[in-house]
């Protein structure tokens, strides 16, 4: 069939199956965009191309399929970097396509040029420079394999104005339904090799103070069914990290919550003193280990990874299991059924652990009569106020480690944040993009006022594109999580960190966006804003909580120390470690 | 250096007999690869030795012969980070002292006609030749495994060195080398 290039982009693109995708038309894009309005694709515009990159992670993080945006050339490219970086540290799975000057014209510095797939080659996965309008399906096919299998990623395909525009002869080709990859050098791995499993197994049977350290590459292995059995079947507590928060859910009895940086006393101190770490889809970050060299020394390692680069990156694993963490958990269930789950003593650990978490809950010091609302109040009510499926999305600060410190995650997929990269401004739209995804779920963005003067205007996008999002702003005037280093750490000397008071008017921006918005000045006022909020669900929510600047996020574990010189809560400073 | 892949860190467990490895790499012969394993050395904080690239008898394919300093980054590292790239089809470690490895070398050498035959001795015992002669220098080249190079190169100084150029090792494994 005789297409071209641009039809043949679109089509290529329906038969991946892609229901939705996010963008801002251009120049250099402006033909693609012709066969859209005859797409059975929705096309949600947005207002800024991040936007459009952090609604394609969101819809990814929520649904497990690839999230898809495109963009122009030149600036709408560069708009897009961030997102690229972001989805690359998270591991997640998203097809990026940006228009291109002509191709001859490329290197010419032509009107909206730049060099997208060098500048984007750090932050991707791969990306492509596609020359003809012949490749064009077999490309796309080959970025969505590339952005959804392996260690999946961002993957970004960049495209000549000519090889799609309808009046250039370039654009011609021969359009065909079976077209075959030709990528010699990627085979990604998921088959474990049965005789590290049995070695993983053995490690397991022995082990006295065993903890499974669990991170985001379960979610992306569809593996918490499995890691559940595994917990229940060895009575192995799980810490889950950042991007694993719902991997395992909070009220199950096995579960310490969120280790790291500002992780819970229980869940860094179990690591600490564990004799094992059965650290699945998890790549010992910095914000997990604190000072490497005195993270958890007396522990064996067990690390199963489908990316071998990270096998051995920080840690040495005494056992190394390369491949799908899903088929990994799968083998050592069967290995544990099948030959027993050993008869370690672990009661001593269990009382050790059963004591932290009775001494360290997580805790804040509750707001007295005439006090200022408490950020951490917040959470805890919207938490109990709204269902236990509902995707909380964040942005990047104090209000993220709250969020994901007091919400209680019981289900996968519900928790979307930006951990690598620490992308300040990113709820908005990623709740956009996963409530786009997940139209029956309820979805809330937790946010701060300095991210939400980074992406606000995607609410406009959210209003007019029918996507009822809502929005707890937790406003406390700063930019807090600097704040609290300042003060912990640069003698309270506050250095650029002060927003502002008064602007803007946050109520009349949301409703000028057509959200409904409210402003929550203090405790008993939370619970009724909330219901309120809950009950809209045909456009937008904003609620502009006015909350304390005095609290800190606690623990937390001073940057360069050791997880070992965790700092706790004031209320707790006196308590037996 | 970079304190995550540093030899020194909890990671070396790798002790090399050698700091340098030569790895011989086989990328898709596209344009853009050089480029992308030049950017992912300079990423991640690897130190390269030398770099020499050449399509193979497989048009698809080119070649790459790396040599790597591991004083940069552990090995076992460096080919995991390598084999992420989508472009890179495969990877092989050739030992020290288990390959053949060669370079050339071009030279143009200041030498009139008094010292021709004392440099034309010196460069027969190396096993070069003699490309061109002109009034006071002779243009000289050697293919011979790098160690020898720079052996010859050092001798060159007594001479006095107009122009050089090394064009980096290439390398292929022993005959009788079978991993």
């Amino acid at each position: 069939m005789k297409m071209d290039g641009g039809q043949a982009l679109i089509r290529a693109l329906e038969l991946e199956g892609v229901d939705v995708m996010f963008g801002l038309p251009g120049g250099a894009i402006l033909p693609v965009y012709d066969p859209i309005i005859d797409s059975s694709i929705r096309h949600v515009l947005v207002r800024h191309e991040q936007g459009a990159g952090h609604m394609a992670e969101g819809y990814a993080h929520a649904t497990g399929r690839p999230g898809v945006a495109m963009v122009t050339s030149g600036p709408g490219a560069t708009n897009i970097v961030t997102p690229l970086c972001d989805a690359h540290l998270d591991s997640v799975p998203m097809v990026v396509v940006t228009g291109q000057v002509p191709y001859a014209a490329i290197g010419t510095d032509a009107f909206q040029e730049c060099d997208t797939t060098g500048i984007t080659q750090s932050v991707t996965k791969h990306n492509f420079l596609v020359s003809n309008a012949q490749d064009i399906p077999r490309t796309i096919k080959e970025a969505f394999h590339i952005a959804t299998t392996g260690r999946p990623g961002p993957v970004l395909v960049d495209i000549p104005k000519d090889i799609v525009d309808p009046d250039n002869p370039r654009s011609a080709l021969e359009w065909t339904d079976d077209v075959e990859m030709d990528l010699p050098g990627y085979n990604p791995r998921t088959e474990v090799d049965p005789a590290a499993v049995a070695a993983a197994a053995d490690l397991i049977r022995a082990a006295e103070r065993p903890v499974l350290y669990v991170g985001g590459g379960i979610l992306k292995a569809r593996a918490a069914e499995a890691l559940r059995e595994l917990a229940e079947l060895t009575g192995i507590h799980v810490v889950t990290t950042l991007m694993a928060r719902g991997a395992f859910p909070d009220s199950h009895d096995l579960c310490l919550g969120m280790p790291g940086m500002h992780g819970n006393f229980t869940a860094v101190t179990a690591m600490q003193e564990s004799d094992l770490l059965i650290a699945l889809g998890a790549r010992f970050d910095d914000r997990v280990t604190g000072r490497l060299d005195g993270f958890a020394q007396g522990a064996r390692i067990i690390h199963v990874d489908i990316d071998a680069a990270e096998l051995g990156k920080v840690r040495r694993p005494d056992v190394a299991i390369l491949g799908d963490c899903r088929v990994a958990i799968e083998a050592l269930v069967s290995d544990l059924t099948s030959g027993g789950v050993g008869g370690a003593d672990r009661d001593a650990w269990r009382s050790r652990v059963s004591g932290w978490q009775e001494r360290f809950p997580l805790s804040y010091e509750q707001a007295q009569a005439g006090d200022e609302l408490k950020p951490q109040m917040v959470i805890e009510r919207l938490r109990d106020a709204t269902p236990d499926d509902t995707i909380v999305a964040s942005g990047v600060g104090q209000h993220q480690m709250w969020a994901s410190q007091y919400w209680s995650f019981e289900h996968p997929y519900t928790w979307i944040n930006s951990g690598g990269l620490g992308t300040m401004g990113f709820s908005i739209p990623a709740a956009i993009g996963a409530k786009a995804g997940c139209p029956d779920k309820m979805v809330w963005a937790v946010d701060g006022d300095g991210c939400f003067q980074m992406t606000a205007q995607e609410l406009v996008t959210a209003t007019v594109e029918k996507i009822p999002i809502k929005v707890a702003l937790l406003n406390n005037s700063y930019l807090g999580m600097v704040r609290q280093w300042q003060e912990m750490f640069y003698d309270e000397r506050y250095s650029e960190v002060f927003l502002s008071r008064d602007v803007p008017d946050y109520k009349g921006w949301a409703e000028s966006m057509g959200c409904v918005a409210m402003r929550v000045d203090g405790p008993e006022e939370v619970d009724a804003a909330i219901a309120k909020a809950n009950e809209v669900d045909d456009r937008p929510v904003v609620i502009d909580f006015r909350v304390t600047a005095a609290e800190k996020v606690y623990p937390m574990v001073p940057a360069g120390a050791s997880n070992s010189e965790l700092v706790v809560p004031p209320s707790q400073q006196d308590q037996r470690r | 250096m970079n304190e995550q892949q540093g030899s020194s860190g909890p990671v070396g467990h790798h002790v090399p007999d050698y700091r340098y490895h030569t790895l011989v790499v086989t990328v898709e012969n596209k344009s853009g690869v050089l480029a992308r394993l030049a950017a992912l050395f300079s990423r991640r904080g690897f130190n390269i030795e030398s770099l020499a690239v050449a399509p193979t008898d497989d048009e698809r394919f080119s070649r790459v012969t790396v040599v790597v300093d591991l004083e940069s980054a552990p090995l076992e590292q460096i080919i995991k980070q390598l084999d992420k790239l989508i472009n890179v089809v495969n990877i092989r470690e050739l030992h020290p002292g288990h390959a053949v490895e060669r370079e050339l070398m071009i030279v143009t050498v200041a030498a009139g006609p008094d010292r021709r035959d004392e440099l034309v001795e010196h460069l027969d015992r190396a096993g070069g030749k003699v490309l061109s002669v002109g009034a006071d220098a002779m243009m000289l080249s050697l293919v011979v495994p790098p160690g020898r190079i720079d052996e010859f190169e050092e001798l060159l100084g007594n001479f006095g060195i107009i122009e050089l150029q090394r064009t980096g090792r290439v390398a292929l494994a022993n005959l009788d080398e079978d991993d």
